[in-house]
């Protein structure tokens, strides 16, 4: 142990082990829900792995861009291989991450003295959607084209400065090579603002401790376990018990991504789509533009309002407001309780509704709008923000049930 | 609000995907990657009938004749066209400019239209040519309407006519081949499948050794879970 004396005396090896792992008392009753967030770290290092591979046989360039994709997954040895675990794993990464943030939503572990993890988390979120959307250009397929052409011309719908706006982030009138090497400089910078934004996530999660199934503190419950006498009692710690819970979590969920990666890598069009297997052709649009299905709900949100007073922004503000209300969470619930356990049948509702609409929104935003569709994202756009901005009233109105004082099983 | 949602999800119910070709009527081209007989064949029938006009540019020969098990001397004596190299792209001979001006377009290059349209759809515009005067090359097809390409392959398959009335192709003069020309059909889709992606067959036959291998990790995973558990409950 001498050699370790030494490292710690220079730099805090064994504390840091300490206080994140061995000594990091986690509550005991962690459920399946509780799997997403060590499951979107591996994710994320998967995608820089894959990434950096990917980048060495690569070429960000109009003309090469999506020869060299189809190069690497012919001519380079294991290039399938490394693609499709980037392309699942860009999908496979966002259904964690939803995943994570419902069993927030659910748990309420956006609450005091949470409401720092949950803002940073949402950070996260927009990160990833960028690092996302920069990705989906590079294969330089018509799909990858259009798809970027409709979100920057978005910005042409803001008023006076939009034209320039969108001109400005293409660096040129419509996407074009100058586009893709942008593109490809910040999907490769992005995601390491990523580690360093989850690297806050987790000493904010650290500094409070983590919430749990039943919403209790277990910081301010009884003192003193088999460990340590003033550990919480309800209190295990992370390395061994989770980590070893979570290795199991972790084959357990490589089973689905292997499965999609070695059966099913299109996943139906809806991870790979069809129409990108074409070279970006800047004058032949397709007949169908959708973004990628982890975008759809908020396309559809888009699509779904009508332009007004001489201009279409009111769908692009509506739009992003779809997602930034998701940051106002920890001061739009008022419910006495943290846990779903423990709150009341409006709320149960309101959630089940929410999950509901972003799943119908989602697949409404995939599909060409006709009336029947318009109308029906028009009904979810209402729902999705009526399940926030009516969340002071309702989640105060609501029934609760008592809550225990120590985790239940 | 129930109701509502209910309404909402049966309106959902018929959830067409997006790959092109949907809303046609398709007979299932029933490809099987493990059949190299009929990889070869199509091979042969491409390298005869298509590859004059169209490419396979990021599909090598000596790939081809490795994965479907053509023996490279044969492949060489073979399937090169010019004077490629055995490790080259299978590329087209038709230069692309005059290609544009017979045809009022370039034939596309082929090495990815399997994934772009599918096996089905490849496989029913082979089978969908009909003869029509007003076409500029006297060919049209009820797959891919007004293609400029013309029906190289009429003189395997005959002449089919379209019944304007019932919509039905019919045919009306036979070629050397019209019997054998299904298989044909279903040869060359299943060349194109290959070529679309050629890792395909080998992917699949990894999956299977990879799921084992999971699988088995996780039985292991589980049990040690168990055990450390099992002070804690």
């Amino acid at each position: 142990m001498s050699l370790m004396n030494w490292i710690d005396d220079r730099f805090p090896a064994t504390k840091v082990w300490n206080e994140h792992l061995a000594e990091y008392y986690a509550p005991k009753n962690f459920n399946f829900w509780y799997f997403f967030g060590s499951l979107a770290l591996m994710m994320l290092v998967l995608q820089i792995v894959t990434g950096i591979l990917l980048a060495m046989n690569y070429k960000p360039d109009a003309d090469l861009a999506f020869a060299s994709v189809e190069y690497i997954m012919r001519d380079v040895p294991g290039g399938w291989f490394i693609r499709y675990m980037h392309s699942t794993g860009s999908s496979a990464f966002f259904i964690v991450v939803y995943l994570h943030m419902f069993r927030g939503l659910i748990y309420g572990s956006y609450r005091t003295p949470r409401e720092l993890i949950w803002i940073i988390g949402m950070v996260i979120y927009l990160a990833m959607m960028a690092t996302a959307f920069f990705g989906y250009l590079l294969p330089w397929g018509q799909m990858s084209y259009w798809g970027a052409q409709v979100i920057v011309n978005l910005f042409d719908a803001i008023p006076l400065i939009g034209g320039a706006l969108s001109e400005w982030v293409r660096g040129d009138y419509v996407i074009s090579d100058i586009t893709l090497n942008r593109f490809y400089a910040f999907h490769y910078l992005v995601p390491f603002i990523l580690v360093a934004l989850v690297y806050v996530h987790i000493v904010a999660l650290h500094q409070v401790g983590s919430n749990n199934p039943d919403g209790i503190e277990i910081k301010k419950g009884p003192k003193g376990n088999r460990w340590d006498e003033n550990a919480p009692a309800d209190g295990i710690p992370f390395h061994p018990y989770y980590s070893v819970k979570d290795i199991a979590g972790v084959v357990g969920f490589l089973i689905l991504f292997f499965a999609v990666v070695f059966f099913a890598p299109e996943m139906g069009g809806y991870f790979l789509e069809a129409p990108n297997f074409e070279p970006a052709n800047p004058l032949k649009t397709p007949e169908h533009i959708a973004p990628v299905w982890y975008f759809t709900p908020f396309y559809a949100i888009l699509r779904a309002v009508p332009s007004f007073a001489g201009t279409q922004v009111w769908g692009v503000i509506a739009m992003f407001a779809s997602i930034l209300i998701m940051f106002f969470l920890p001061w739009l619930d008022r419910s006495p309780v943290k846990s779903i356990r423990y709150k009341g049948p409006i709320t149960k509702f309101m959630i089940g509704m929410f999950v509901v609409v972003f799943i119908v929104l989602g697949y409404l935003g995939t599909q060409a709008p006709s009336p029947l569709y318009t109308t029906m994202s028009q009904i979810g756009t209402i729902l999705y923000f009526a399940f926030f901005l009516l969340m002071p009233i309702y989640s105060k109105l609501d029934k609760t049930k008592p809550v225990p004082e120590r985790v239940t099983e | 609000m129930k109701k509502l949602a209910i309404t909402l999800l049966i309106a959902l119910m018929p959830s067409t995907l997006l790959a092109a070709g949907a809303g046609l009527d398709l007979k299932p081209a029933n490809v099987d990657l493990r059949d190299k007989a009929s990889m070869q064949r199509g091979a042969g029938y491409f390298i005869n009938y298509c590859q004059a006009c169209h490419s396979l540019k990021f599909m090598r020969l000596n790939r081809v004749a490795k994965d479907l098990g053509i023996p490279e001397d044969i492949a060489k004596a073979e399937m090169m066209l010019g004077d490629a190299k055995i490790g080259d792209p299978m590329l087209n001979t038709i230069p692309e400019d005059q290609a544009k001006s017979w045809f009022g377009v370039a034939p596309p290059d082929l090495s990815l239209t399997s994934r772009l349209r599918g096996d089905d759809w490849i496989y029913n515009y082979l089978i969908s040519f009909y003869k029509d005067p007003s076409a500029p090359s006297g060919w049209n097809n009820t797959v891919f309407e007004n293609a400029a390409m013309p029906h190289v392959l009429a003189n395997l398959q005959g002449v089919q006519e379209l019944d304007h009335e019932t919509h039905e192709l019919k045919l009306v003069s036979r070629g050397s081949k019209t019997d054998e020309y299904d298989q044909i059909a279903h040869d060359i889709t299943s060349f194109l499948s290959y070529v679309g992606e050629p890792i395909k067959a080998k992917r699949q036959m990894y999956g299977i050794f990879v799921m084992v291998f999971l699988l088995l990790f996780f039985v292991l995973a589980y049990a040690l879970k168990k055990e450390y558990w099992r002070d804690v409950h």
